[in-house]
């Protein structure tokens, strides 16, 4: 059995218990700070830079995780680590995965996959749920819109096809960004080809971290971008239906 | 089977007759109804599929009765009879549509015309009928000012000055001194089963062993109560015949079952005005009766549920004759009609059958309400089916609430049924004295004050030096909290004991008694409020600073928090600590006193709705609350505070400790349907996740509220488009646009446990 060092330690931001939003049933769910990706809707620019977060050792992680064990692992769910961006620190994240496995518990990971290659096969094996943030498929708009390349997230996607872990497709639909047809279809048609994908969320873009900005004191881009209407957001996931993927 | 009420035309069966079919001994040799259920009962571990929707029958009788809540809701109250004090059979019978109701019987000879009920309180009575426009009658004012005494005047000949003092102050609060105390659950289901010939039998068997014993005073007193329970069982029988039923026989059918039940129940709220008039737990009982003409043919399941649907359209209208600030204290005009459904029996087997579904059923047959307040006991064991079931409804309706079977079957049975929100007791054996509450947040300020009320200055306690730092020292706080909370304990217990002495000897509730064995165990309910308020003041003040602004007169009326410090319901250990000690103290402080009728010492964590109320009458306390701000409900922690979610909100509160609050522990939590999980499809399922994990964690009840913030905000605006939109507020379940505007504001600034 591979060990842990107990002594590792994370810049987390906080942590919460969330249910039937990341992952299944009830679960714990660790925030860690910092992400190479600037996405303009993100509703999180508290968690971007690893330095605003509070440093934390494995044990101390654990120990608020062990609080919650009977009651999320009675209500059918876990423990999801998300962010930022959780392997922008793989050391870290691969310790409290592992630690999580070790206490019986279904662990999940909230990815946006740019960073998929620091991800070890001992980490993703300690990984039972990948939830994949595929930003934008066309590859012009991932970079406008996140910063970011859009190959890395897609090589990710195949090697957890070939490791065989479930994974979880999120997309966060923001009109006028990502909501073209065509794109969406040819997002639709990557992720059906992939044997593991038990499900498309598609989230419809909120601005409801637009005060954190005011916070900070930095701009919110999308801040007068509109909201998808129930309609296009529908109309989304049944695009996603039609490759034959369960979407809500 | 007719529509048309049962009749009395045939000769009395012989109960051999009544009970064909029935199996087991016990309960045929004594009155044992836990016996009669356990013997006979057929579980149901299926899904929902076998329920049927509204009949156009059952729609008529619901649209006439709806028809007139508009116009209820406009004057405060339909109608009154301001002139008939309200007995068993004071009224003649009414009706909402004979032609088509199934069940019948009215408190008065209309639907929603309320009575009074002097006995206790005259005053009460008066208030209640100027506010609404009516002139008291002359001869009643007459007869209970000068010739007969209510509680109401026994009580305050009795009252010490203290006692007057403490209750003014709103230190002690919400007592039942001058409204009925409710919270005695007849249990009705013995009217059915047994019959009031039979059961009167069993009353001269229980008077004759006191016949017996020397006449001391305790004797005495149970002799009359015996003699008053028998005369009940007979004005019960006249009653019923009024109405062409001859209860004084066992019911025969499905159809006598459910309608001789009710009729037991209506001789309850005729005559008392109870602030809790619980149903206790009769759809089980019932199925037994449903599921033996169901399987010999004589009523299909379209009928069974019709019979379901017209007792619940009756309890939704029972109707109380109250104040409109008794109604701003309790939020609305609740009757708190509570039953509770499913549990798992001692032997394992769940209690759920049909007719707990069919009890459900009801919220969409007849659209959700309030009232009755379905309770289900919760247990993770439950089936499946209907565990699905239950969260189902709670997502459409919000207007079910959760109490922990497993917390509750080792201690009080699995025949237990809940009065009023959380109030545990074994039906028909076990009853209590409703205590109300007092204020743990206001004593805590008490105790800084050396005893002087924080608002007005006046010296409410014993004097005692007050805290003299420019910052509070937490030991110092802590040792007078303590000494605070002694004389409290000392006060409260005394004046429960004079209010229920008065309570048993002016306002009896004969027919409720008549339905309990003699002698019956007697809990002495009493409770708390503003514990989280209690909590994270001392929390603030042992983990941060908290700085002391006095007035002239050296009274501290503010406070100024240094630093942060851990708020209960974050699931940590530091300050949930502190909320469990104050639970345990307090309940020992209590136990040190000695009851009325050696009730057995209780207390809940429970504020119902008054938790506006009490906020209002409290100052700027140390945790930052400012003064006046509402209390959270029950036992939840403080708006806002619960930064980590449902689940650590409910972990703190799971760790209050049931042994210390047996009357219950209330937690009210609100949840959006996002809250829930992102695929409606699966928010059934994470539902029952939640309620398993929280029972499997200690907790004891859960109101669960569906909400989002939008919908609640246009009801507040636009009252008249939700006319049914019901919301759960600790143990309750309320019309949202009858609550004050005050209340609204509050029920949204509620922690939204939403995902943002």
């Amino acid at each position: 059995m591979r060990t842990v060092k107990t002594m590792t330690t994370g810049r987390i931001h906080s942590w919460d218990l969330s249910t039937g939003v990341d992952g299944p049933g009830t679960r714990f769910v660790l925030f860690v700070n910092g992400c190479p990706l600037r996405c303009l809707y993100c509703a999180n620019p508290d968690t971007w830079h690893m330095r605003d977060g509070r440093e934390a050792t494995v044990d101390e992680v654990m120990t608020e995780i062990e609080k919650y064990r009977t009651f999320v692992t009675t209500a059918g769910g876990g423990v999801t680590v998300t962010g930022g961006e959780p392997l922008l620190q793989p050391t870290f994240t691969a310790a409290v995965l592992r630690r999580c496995k070790e206490a019986g518990l279904h662990t999940a990971l909230d990815t946006s996959g740019f960073l998929g290659r620091r991800a070890t096969d001992e980490l993703l094996a300690d990984t039972d749920l990948v939830l994949l943030d595929i930003k934008a498929f066309e590859i012009a708009t991932y970079r406008k819109l996140t910063g970011g390349e859009l190959a890395p997230t897609l090589n990710f996607a195949t090697r957890l096809d070939r490791l065989g872990i479930p994974v979880w497709i999120r997309y966060v639909l923001v009109p006028g960004w990502n909501d073209d047809p065509e794109a969406v279809d040819g997002l639709a048609r990557f992720v059906a080809g992939l044997g593991n994908v038990d499900r498309v969320d598609v989230l419809p873009f909120h601005k409801l971290g637009a005060s954190k900005y005011e916070g900070l004191g930095i701009p919110f881009p999308l801040r007068d971008n509109p909201v998808p209407e129930p309609a296009l957001t529908e109309r989304v996931r049944e695009q996603f239906r039609e490759h034959g993927l369960v979407a809500y | 089977m007719t529509a048309v009420a049962p009749t009395n035309v045939k000769a009395p069966e012989p109960a051999s007759e009544a009970w064909h079919g029935f199996s087991g001994g016990r309960w045929r040799d004594r009155i044992d109804v836990r016996d009669f259920i356990q013997a006979n009962y057929t579980p149901y571990e299926g899904n929902p599929a076998f329920l049927t929707g509204p009949t156009e029958r059952t729609r008529a009788v619901w649209n006439k009765v709806s028809a007139l809540f508009p116009e209820e809701r406009r004057r405060g109250i339909l109608a009154v009879d301001p002139a008939t004090p309200s007995t068993i059979t004071s009224h003649v019978p009414g009706y909402i549509d004979r032609e088509r109701e199934l069940i019948v019987g009215l408190q008065t000879d209309s639907p929603l015309k309320r009575a009074i009920m002097p006995n206790g309180g005259l005053r009460m009575v008066e208030n209640s009928l100027r506010a609404y426009g009516y002139e008291p009658d002359p001869f009643v004012t007459r007869v209970f000012g000068s010739y007969r005494r209510t509680h109401n005047d026994g009580v305050f000949d009795a009252y010490t000055p203290e006692m007057r003092a403490a209750r003014k102050a709103g230190i002690i609060t919400g007592l039942p001194d001058a409204y009925g105390r409710g919270r005695i659950i007849g249990d009705y289901r013995r009217v059915a089963l047994y019959g009031t010939a039979r059961l009167s039998e069993a009353k001269r068997d229980e008077r004759a062993l006191l016949d017996a014993r020397p006449s001391t005073s305790e004797v005495i007193r149970d002799r009359e109560e015996l003699a008053e329970q028998m005369r009940a069982l007979g004005e019960l029988t006249e009653m019923a015949a009024s109405y062409g039923c001859d209860v004084s026989r066992p019911a025969a059918t499905a159809h006598e079952a459910v309608q001789w039940l009710y009729l037991g129940y209506l001789a309850a709220v005729k005559e008392q005005n109870g602030a809790a008039m619980s149903l206790g737990r009769t759809s089980t009982f019932l199925d037994v009766y449903l599921q033996r003409d169901l399987e010999e043919g004589h009523i299909d399941e379209i009928r069974a549920q019709e019979l379901i649907d017209d007792f619940v359209i009756k309890l939704r209208i029972v109707r109380f004759l109250r104040t409109p600030e008794y109604d701003a204290l309790f939020s609305g005009d609740p009757t708190w009609v509570t039953e509770s459904i499913g549990g798992i029996g001692a032997d394992g087997r769940p209690l759920v059958t049909r007719t707990s579904f069919r009890f459900l059923q009801t919220l969409y047959n007849l659209g959700p309400a309030p009232e009755p307040n379905l309770t289900v006991l919760w247990s993770p064991q439950l089936p499946e089916g209907f565990k699905q079931f239950c969260a189902k409804v709670s997502i459409d309706t919000s207007a079910v609430q959760y109490e922990s079977d497993d917390l509750m079957r080792p201690r009080t049975g699995d025949d237990t049924a809940i009065a009023c929100c959380v109030s545990a007791m074994a039906v028909g054996r076990q009853m209590q004295f409703f205590g109300a509450r007092v204020n743990m947040a206001k004593a805590l300020l008490y105790a800084i004050n050396g005893g002087r009320d924080e608002m007005t200055g006046e010296q409410i306690a014993p004097e005692a030096p007050s805290l003299a730092g420019e910052y509070l020292e937490y030991a110092e706080l802590k040792a007078a909290y303590d000494r605070m909370l002694d004389w409290l304990a000392a006060t409260y217990v005394n004046t429960l004991n004079v209010i229920h002495f008065m309570h048993d000897k002016y306002a009896y509730e004969r027919i409720e008694m008549a339905l309990h064995d003699h002698p019956v165990h007697r809990f002495m309910a009493c409770g708390i409020a503003g514990l989280s308020v209690a909590a994270d003041s001392l929390s603030a003040v042992k983990y941060a600073r908290v700085k002391v602004e006095r007035d002239d007169t050296g009274l501290a009326v503010d406070y100024e928090i240094e630093g942060d410090y851990p708020a209960y319901g974050n699931n940590d250990d530091r300050v949930d600590a502190i909320a469990v000690d104050l639970v345990k103290s307090f309940m020992a402080k209590v136990r040190e006193h000695p009851t009325y009728r050696n009730a057995e010492h209780t207390q809940s964590v429970l504020t119902i709705t008054s938790n506006v109320v009490y906020g209002q009458h409290t100052g700027n306390t140390p945790d930052g609350r400012r003064t006046g701000q509402p209390f959270a409900p029950g036992a939840n922690p403080m708006n806002g505070r619960d930064r980590h979610g449902v689940a650590a909100s409910a972990l703190s509160v799971a760790k209050l400790p049931y042994e210390q609050a047996r009357d219950g522990i209330s937690l009210t939590t609100t949840i959006t349907p996002e809250g829930l999980g992102h695929a409606p499809a699966e928010r059934v399922g994470h539902l029952v996740g939640i309620l398993d994990a929280y029972t499997a964690s200690g907790g004891f009840h859960m109101n669960v509220n569906v909400l989002d913030r939008a919908t609640l905000e246009d009801a507040m605006e636009h009252p008249e488009k939700y006319p049914e939109l019901t919301i759960r507020v600790s143990g309750y379940a309320v019309n949202f646009v009858r609550l004050t505007r005050e209340q609204q504001l509050d029920v949204i600034s509620r922690t939204f446990h939403g995902t943002l």
